[in-house]
């Protein structure tokens, strides 16, 4: 049987820009997010049928994670304690390569060749893949989304759903292509090959990596949820569990993942809760006969603190990693996951981002938004993400000798002339002289206007004031009624 | 300086003058919405199950040994996982004791390095316990134990479970203080709501991920 040849997905070299302009000339690409993104707001949307329970479940989870966040540092002491309590060996990073070299040396201690990964989008964040492949380790994905992805040498183009960018005839080819087993478009059949290859790597392998959902620091417990098993299958076989997860991660209570949890599913992918809910408190005890002899947790900064340092930007850190707001996102719909060029796409990605690889490494992030307000209405925990966006715009421009340095990379679209433009427009906005005198001659001078003024006129007829402004008319029209 | 203090102190400098919120937990909000009279507990925890394709069966604390039986046959399903140390171990023993040609039953009894092979490859399905369940999301409380090891319900591809209609519960919260969970966690612990599935592929639902492709819980209704 000929199988039709794969549809090349957007290379990330170029630019954002250029990135977003080939996505968007996609057809494939868009009629996958499209259709993708259009279930999913539908699925959120029946699972939270009642306004009501919604919007107070969405304030008792900010309520919690700001609590958290308000009292982080201690709530990562006391995690570490009770982890360790629990026989769990906690690591801390402050860059993905101090992360990556903890990972390497537990992989060393015990002279592993096989990895096998549940999802973990901190792992992307440390390129683990990739490092352990340098070193001769092999580190394979197990989550079906990553597995595909990582089969055509891909990155996720969403958090959640990493494969989404692909329909069935197109993993149908790659797995055919790659894995050399007949071509077939039936999801089930595609979903069977990919257990059957898995499970043989569950069996093999020597360590397995996850993520972490929640930590909680009251009882040193690890929270992941998942629907396919192979979370449980990473975490249970090995001999060895090692899970990467962000310093912001951890509540203070068993009892506080309860509405997170609720929210976070229902957020995600409209289910009440995932098939599975996997609580790790410890590595295997002497009288049980399975679970990982040793348990290690990597906590990772990477840019987090500097978010955190900022009272409005630390609400970032509230994320519980859902996916909601990009799957309500005009721009992510339109142009996918992979025009980002970074881990984490969508609103979300353009907020935590500039703190993790500098500001000035993604200068038009905070611009590719409408700011209409989509993501700010469904994030679960209610970071004012609009706003935070507006904000990292000011940052984006703010003048080099600016006494408030928040953040790396600040300032990297600063520009004196801009900058003198505003001074002229605001000048102009507030004394009611030049105001007049502008008006005048704008309306008088209007046929000098140019036909091509820059980026505006590529989608935009060029900006021709009016004959009359309005406060002239506004005059002649009250002067005309006095007469009456 | 360590990794570990350089992250807590520039933490703790950004919270400077700050102090820690708090805690205006409402349990009311992940109560209320979430609670059931008695008698509706069953029909919502099938509802959801049955939703995400679990298999249920009623049964009663004397007939399910029979009743499995019936279902491994009909499945022809040549062995089944048990742990001979549970009282539904011991009680499925003896019925299988009184009657003959019934599928093989096999123990966990030893670490799992010494036979992942059959466990992988030869192991078609098992049968554990349940701590209870919960109606509002349909969920399976596990706590795996020495008897009732963390992979028996992962990896056969059948999971037969036993739920004593007693213990099903309203929400989760419930569930957290009803056994302490915040005085303490077992090494691990399960929600487990249907068999595994996924939807990577074009949104597509399949069942059968990772872990077991069947779900069969028998509920005993007069326990
Ligand atoms: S920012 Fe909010 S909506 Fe977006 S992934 Fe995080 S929690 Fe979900």
């Amino acid at each position: 049987m000929s199988s039709p040849a794969l549809i090349p997905t957007v290379a990330v070299e170029e630019d954002f820009r250029a990135r977003a302009h080939t996505a968007l000339g996609d057809k494939q690409l868009r009629n996958n997010f499209r259709s993708a993104m259009d279930s999913l707001m539908t699925k959120r949307a029946v699972a939270f049928s009642d306004a009501h329970e919604r919007e107070h479940l969405r304030a008792l989870g900010n309520a919690i994670r700001a609590r958290a966040l308000s009292k982080l540092p201690d709530l990562l002491e006391r995690l570490e304690q009770n982890l360790t309590r629990n026989g769990v060996k906690v690591h801390w990073a402050e860059t993905v390569d101090e992360a990556n070299g903890i990972v390497l040396s537990i992989i060393r201690a015990h002279e592993a060749r096989q990895v096998i990964k549940g999802k973990s989008m901190v792992s992307e964040e440390m390129e683990m893949n990739h490092v352990l492949a340098e070193q001769g380790i092999e580190c394979l994905e197990s989550d079906m989304g990553e597995f595909i992805v990582q089969l055509d040498h891909e990155k996720p183009s969403h958090i959640i759903m990493p494969a989404i960018h692909k329909n069935a005839g197109q993993v149908a080819s790659l797995f055919h292509d790659k894995l050399g087993v007949e071509y077939t478009k039936d999801v089930d059949q595609l979903i069977q090959i990919g257990r059957r290859v898995l499970r043989e790597k569950f069996f093999e392998a020597d360590v397995g990596v996850s993520g972490v959902n929640f930590a909680v620091a009251e009882t040193g417990t690890l929270l992941l949820v998942e629907n396919e098993g192979n979370g449980r299958m990473s975490t249970t076989v090995p001999p060895v569990h090692i899970a990467v997860t962000g310093i912001e991660k951890v509540v203070e209570h068993m009892r506080d993942v309860v509405p997170l949890l609720s929210l976070l599913t229902r957020s995600a992918l409209g289910q009440p809760i995932t098939t599975y809910v996997n609580m790790i408190s410890g590595p295997r005890k002497p009288e049980e006969l399975d679970g990982p002899q040793e348990v290690h947790l990597v906590l990772l900064d990477n840019g987090r603190s500097q978010a955190f340092a900022d009272s409005e930007l630390r609400q970032t850190l509230n994320c519980i990693r859902c996916g909601a707001c990009m799957n309500h996102c005009p721009v992510y719909t339109r142009i996918g996951g992979h025009a980002y060029g970074e881990v984490y796409p969508g609103p979300i990605g353009k907020i935590i981002t500039p703190h993790m690889v500098g500001l000035a490494n993604v200068p038009d992030h905070p611009s590719a938004s409408s700011l209409c307000g989509a993501c700010g209405e469904v994030c679960p925990v209610k970071i004012p993400i609009p706003a935070i966006l507006r904000r990292l715009r000011e940052e984006n421009v703010k003048a080099p000798d600016s006494p408030n340095q928040v953040m790396r990379g600040q300032g990297s679209k600063y520009s004196r002339k801009e900058r003198l433009i505003w001074n002229f427009w605001a000048r102009l906005n507030t004394s009611p002289t030049l105001y007049r005198l502008f008006g005048f001659f704008a309306t008088r001078l209007r046929q000098l206007v140019p036909s091509n003024v820059g980026p505006w006129t590529q989608n935009h007829s060029a900006p021709k004031p009016a004959a009359r402004s309005l406060h002239e008319l506004a005059r002649e029209h009250l002067a005309k009624q006095d007469r009456h | 300086m360590s990794a570990k203090q350089n992250i807590l102190a520039k933490l703790r400098k950004s919270l400077v003058g700050t102090t820690p919120l708090a805690d205006n937990f409402d349990e009311a909000l992940v109560t209320e919405p979430w609670s059931y009279p008695p008698e509706q507990r069953i029909a919502q925890l099938r509802k959801q199950m049955e939703a995400v394709h679990t298999e249920i069966h009623l049964s009663t604390g004397d007939a399910w040994p029979a009743l499995l039986a019936r279902l491994l046959h009909e499945r022809q399903l040549p062995s089944l996982l048990v742990s001979p140390a549970t009282p539904h171990g011991k009680q499925l023993a003896a019925h299988w004791d009184a009657n003959a040609g019934l599928p093989t039953l096999k123990a966990y009894d030893r670490p799992v390095e010494e036979w992942k092979a059959e466990l992988f490859n030869d192991t078609p399905a098992s049968l554990t316990g349940t701590l209870g369940a919960i109606a509002s999301t349909g969920s399976l409380i596990v706590w795996p134990t020495p008897q009732e090891p963390r992979l028996m319900s992962l990896v056969p591809p059948v999971h037969f479970a036993l739920l004593k209609a007693s213990e099903v519960h309203n929400n989760f919260y419930e569930v957290q203080q009803k056994f302490a969970w915040a005085a303490g966690m077992p090494t691990n612990a399960l929600l487990i709501s249907g068999p595994s599935k996924t939807a990577d592929i074009e949104q597509v639902l399949a069942y059968g991920a990772h872990g077991p492709k069947d779900l069969v819980l028998l509920i005993l209704e007069d326990q």
